[in-house]
């Protein structure tokens, strides 16, 4: 791609931003902070810890595991064991919609578990109430399964969740009871707890119910958690499109599904950071390869359905997935049409997630506006650099602490989808199997890319950039927007979206036109603020 | 149904919280920490804690809240996070120069021990703390109290680690915030100058988090009490509590390290909590109440007596915290309406004895209970068995009265989805008079959309 040649020097940029650091701080800092070169990727510190005291985005391991992966499942029955807060702020706040086929059908979603910790079980233990509030919610609910999400306290004290919950287990029966080792020391940001979820799904969930399922083009969608309804629409597009799927890790999905969905042909791996682990471990025990795909973007939502209908290889599909593209595209084009000119030209920084930094350039560049400047707020080397840097990236003492599952070829369920060969035969028509390449090849020569983002590093890129717009979550929007630029919020999307699929790239580009052209910002001042205006050429009108 | 679980049949629950009329204490202690002014509120604990507070607070003010953590990791766990502290105190300074650090202690840090106090002085004797700047400490446990206790314990903290007495008093009285919004803040200041009595108000997040829109972000914003101020405290004639559990420990602080006497209030919600704090103000203050103020008054009266109808007999349930929802539970009596439930999470017996002094005369009936197992399950399943007219409480009451088709009325932390409570007071006589209005709002606006089209009312 061609440099944007309005851009400030961006090494000067990153002087610029390390300068008022300590010299330590401001020495680790340099290395995240990284000019890009699509040719020749540079390499991003990322996945480290953050310095103390420094004002970053970043959550725990907790809010990866609980908040992030296992939360969007109706079904199951999370009970946080720890003191009140932890339950209590991840209570409905990330905005995962679920749609249950009936009032009879199971959804804990909206409810709020907790073990609720007091001095005595800090000082004593806290199993015994753990237990006991196992015993309650399944008397109470009779729910398939329950989870249980360890909480800072509960590591040190030494409670063992997963020993507990083998007991509840037993002794209920026809309930499914598992615990997560997710206290919020663990790792350097929600990514720890994002690992720590896909291996407990995998090992007490996934391959539970062998039933086979209908459909001749079975799937699973991996990494998009119905933020806003965005599963909503890629199901009503694999709908369309002759496409089953079996089950969504984890939006709007079941117990019943994440089980069954080991009887799926292909993993699609919507947020490569959050699961990717899931789909290793689902490639070695089942043989179901899994692909990168995006769906934000109407282009890329294109491009994922044709990958999808090449693996699969069918002609009947392919067709079918080109006459959805060509009923869809058009009432996209109409809209974009009449945005475009409103937006082109513009810039863009996104700093947020693990995965969106990278997936919302293709809805800004859809827009006509460039991204400057970018980010993940708890990525690894690879969302940067492209998975080919795996066998590069030193485990250091933070990641050592996260299991790393053993798993081996099922010996009845393991079937390869698909052969070598034929592994082979797609990768010559382009399509990467089991790969990802990352944010960078993506942006432009000597955009900024930034890890794990500071507050002060943020107020400094909008001084120095002045964005027309900066995507990031709920601690920064109104940061931003005291600086006079709208802040999106790709978290929750300032409670709008869909943003997936055909319908969502509308949304988006609406959204986006009415914040970067929204008149308010032109209101900030006061009348008799601004200059050459005014009380002092009224006084003088007075005094004539 | 969105609370489709929720049984009717009411057990008794020993180990599972469902639904909490509460959180915990840390979120308490940054919110008050935010009402000091050139303060930065530090989470010495992991980053999730100081991160799910920042975003809390935000969604609740829709304004910038800024807070460091001490990121801590496993090893930080494992050996102690003084090391984490002290570089956090060195990295703030330098990166965002505040006048104080206040450190708040998480469950996290309670549980490994470690020691504030010490890590703080070892900050100072190391040379972390430049000339001039401050670094104040509150023991903030998660797994005691409430995000009540938390705001308490940073508001004792802040007094007890800034008064001075000097020996010689100053004609000023110390107004000790409870948990309170900005306009609530905002509201006492201004009442206290129009009695004309000189007060410092701690802590005060007016001006804060309800700071202009001016085209920069103002990392310390004008408002907070200063330092100054704070130091002062110490030479006041006296000090008022406003709140029994959420701002009394710091009153007992003062008058026990600089011998300010005190007088604990409820929160001036609803007529006579506010007739209260009047008459102690200007006892305090030794000034009469101008004529304002008894207009301000009358105004509030005359509404109630002119729309006495709609009000007379009406359920309420309501949940929230106990320095609130105490003088409101009075004011709904006032009104003549029926609070029927009535949970709080926070525990304590003051809640209790207050309450029973309030209800036991005028409506012995009322359910209520706080602390452990008072949550809102419980709460909407009272509601269950005997329903009401009107739910009074924080945005997650939303999901109950949509499924029992009530009434809702927003009071409380948080408030997620509407704006108005950082901006127009709950206390005082307008504050009482703003409660009135979303009271017969909610009300006329449910009879208005049940009402038979032969019974639809143009005047009421």
């Amino acid at each position: 791609m061609e440099a944007n040649t309005h851009f400030p020097d961006p090494s000067q940029v990153r002087e610029e931003l390390i300068q008022r650091y300590p010299t330590k701080v401001a020495k680790k800092r340099a290395k995240s902070i990284i000019v890009n070169d699509p040719q020749i990727i540079p390499e991003v510190q990322a996945n480290v810890r953050t310095v103390p005291g420094i004002i970053t985005q970043r959550g725990c391991s907790y809010a990866g595991c609980k908040g992030v992966v296992l939360g969007p499942t109706r079904d199951i029955v999370n009970i946080v064991h720890g003191p009140i807060g932890c339950s209590f702020y991840a209570w409905m706040t990330r905005r995962n919609q679920t749609r249950p086929e009936s009032l009879e059908d199971a959804n804990f979603i909206p409810y709020c578990f907790s073990t609720d910790m007091q001095e005595e079980n800090i000082v004593f233990g806290g199993e015994k109430k753990l237990k006991q509030a196992i015993q309650e919610a399944y008397d109470l609910f009779h729910p398939k399964s329950i989870a249980i999400f360890s909480t800072c306290p509960v590591g040190l004290i030494g409670d063992d969740v997963h020993a507990a919950s083998r007991e509840m287990k037993e002794k209920l029966g026809d309930c499914n009871v598992f615990g997560f080792s997710c206290e919020g020391y663990r790792g350097v940001s929600q990514s720890a707890g994002h690992h720590i979820a896909n291996n407990g799904v995998f090992k007490h969930m996934v391959g539970r119910d062998n039933t086979p399922s209908e459909g001749k083009f079975k799937l699973n969608l991996l990494g998009e958690y119905n933020i806003g309804g965005d599963a909503f629409e890629i199901e009503r597009i694999f709908e369309k499109a002759g496409l089953t799927l079996i089950s969504s890790f984890s939006g709007n999905s079941t117990v019943k599904q994440l089980e069954n969905s080991h009887m799926a042909d292909l993993n699609v791996i919507q947020c490569h950071r959050s699961i990717n682990y899931m789909g290793d471990m689902m490639e070695t025990k089942y043989g179901i390869p899994w692909m990168k795909v995006s769906f934000v973007g109407a282009e890329s939502s294109a491009k994922s359905l044709r990958k999808i209908a090449e693996y699969f290889g069918d002609e009947e599909l392919k067709a079918k997935v080109e006459a959805v593209i060509a009923e869809e595209m058009p009432k996209v084009k109409a809209i974009i049409d009449e945005i475009l000119p409103r937006t082109k030209g513009k810039t863009a920084m996104l700093f947020v997630g693990g995965s969106r930094a990278h997936h919302y350039q293709d809805l800004f560049t859809e827009l006509g506006m460039t991204t400057v400047a970018a980010g993940y707020e708890f990525a690894h080397r690879d969302d940067y650099e492209g998975r080919e840097v795996l066998p590069n990236i030193k485990i250091d003492a933070d990641s050592k602490n996260i299991e790393e599952l053993k798993v081996v070829a099922d010996p009845e369920l393991y079937n390869p989808r698909k052969t070598e060969a034929e592994l082979e035969a797609l990768k010559e028509k382009g399509l990467e199997i089991n790969g990802y390449e990352g944010m960078m090849k993506q942006m432009t020569k000597k955009s900024l890319v930034v890890d794990d983002l500071s507050h002060y590093e943020s107020e400094k890129l909008i001084e120095i950039y002045k964005p027309d717009i900066f995507c990031a979550g709920i601690k920064e929007k109104y940061v931003v927007q005291k600086m006079g630029v709208p802040l999106k919020q790709l978290h929750s999307y300032d409670y709008g979206g869909p943003y997936t699929g055909f319908e969502g790239a509308v949304n988006f580009y609406k959204d986006i036109d009415r914040m970067v052209n929204n008149p308010v910002w032109k209101l900030i001042k006061a009348p008799w603020e601004k200059a050459g205006n005014g009380a002092a050429l009224e006084a003088t009108y007075v005094t004539q | 149904m969105l609370l489709r679980h929720t049984t009717k049949e009411v057990k008794e629950r020993e180990g599972l919280t469902i639904n909490p009329a509460k959180t915990c204490q840390p979120i308490g202690a940054m919110y008050a920490a935010l009402g000091v002014h050139g303060c930065l509120p530090h989470s010495h604990g992991s980053q999730g804690c100081c991160s799910y507070h920042r975003s809390t607070l935000t969604r609740h003010y829709k304004e910038p809240v800024m807070a460091a953590t001490s990121s801590f990791t496993e090893g930080a766990s494992v050996f102690g996070g003084q090391a984490n502290l002290l570089a956090a105190i060195e990295t703030i300074f330098s990166v965002y120069d505040p006048d104080i650090i206040a450190v708040h202690s998480t469950c996290l840090s309670e549980t490994i021990g470690d020691d504030l106090q010490q890590i703080t002085r070892k900050a100072r004797d190391d040379g972390k703390i430049p000339e001039g700047k401050h670094v104040i400490f509150a023991s903030t446990p998660s797994f005691i109290g409430s995000h009540v206790t938390g705001y308490a314990n940073m508001v004792a903290g802040i007094a007890d680690q800034f008064a001075v007495s000097t020996g010689s008093k100053k004609n000023q009285i110390n107004i000790i915030a409870g948990w309170m919004e900005p306009s609530d803040m905002r509201e006492i200041k201004r009442l206290s100058k129009e009695l004309g009595v000189n007060i410092v108000l701690f802590p005060d997040t007016s001006d804060v988090l309800d700071a202009p829109q001016t085209g920069t972000h103002v990392f310390y914003p004008k408002g907070g009490t200063t330092v100054a101020e704070l130091q002062s405290t110490g030479d006041s004639l006296s000090s008022l509590a406003l709140g029994s559990i959420s701002a009394e420990p710091a009153a007992i602080a003062l008058e026990k390290k600089c011998k300010v006497p005190f007088e604990t209030l409820d929160m001036p919600i609803g007529l006579r909590a506010t007739d209260r704090f009047i008459m102690a103000l200007s006892k305090a203050g030794n000034v009469t109440v101008p004529d304002e103020i008894t207009a301000d008054r009358g105004r509030l009266v005359d509404v109630i007596a002119d729309m006495e109808q709609y009000l007379y007999g009406k359920r309420v349930a309501l949940f929230g915290d106990p320095d609130q929802i105490i003088p409101l539970t009075e004011f709904l009596l006032d009104l003549n309406m029926k609070p029927v439930h009535i949970v709080s999470g926070t525990p304590g017996q003051r809640f209790e004895k207050q309450m029973r002094q309030i209800l036991d005369e005028r409506s012995p009936e009322t359910k209520f209970k706080n602390g452990i197992g008072a949550d809102m399950f419980l709460l909407h399943q009272w509601m269950k068995n005997e329903p009401v007219d009107l739910l009074i409480g924080n945005t997650y009451g939303k999901y109950m009265a949509r499924d029992e088709d009530v009434p809702f009325i927003r009071f409380g932390f948080p408030i997620l989805d509407r704006i108005g409570h950082s901006y127009f007071p709950s206390v005082g006589y307008s504050g009482g008079l703003r409660l009135v209005e979303k009271i017969l709002t909610a009300i006329l606006d449910r009879q208005d959309r049940d009402a038979l089209e032969e019974k639809f009312e143009l005047v009421m």
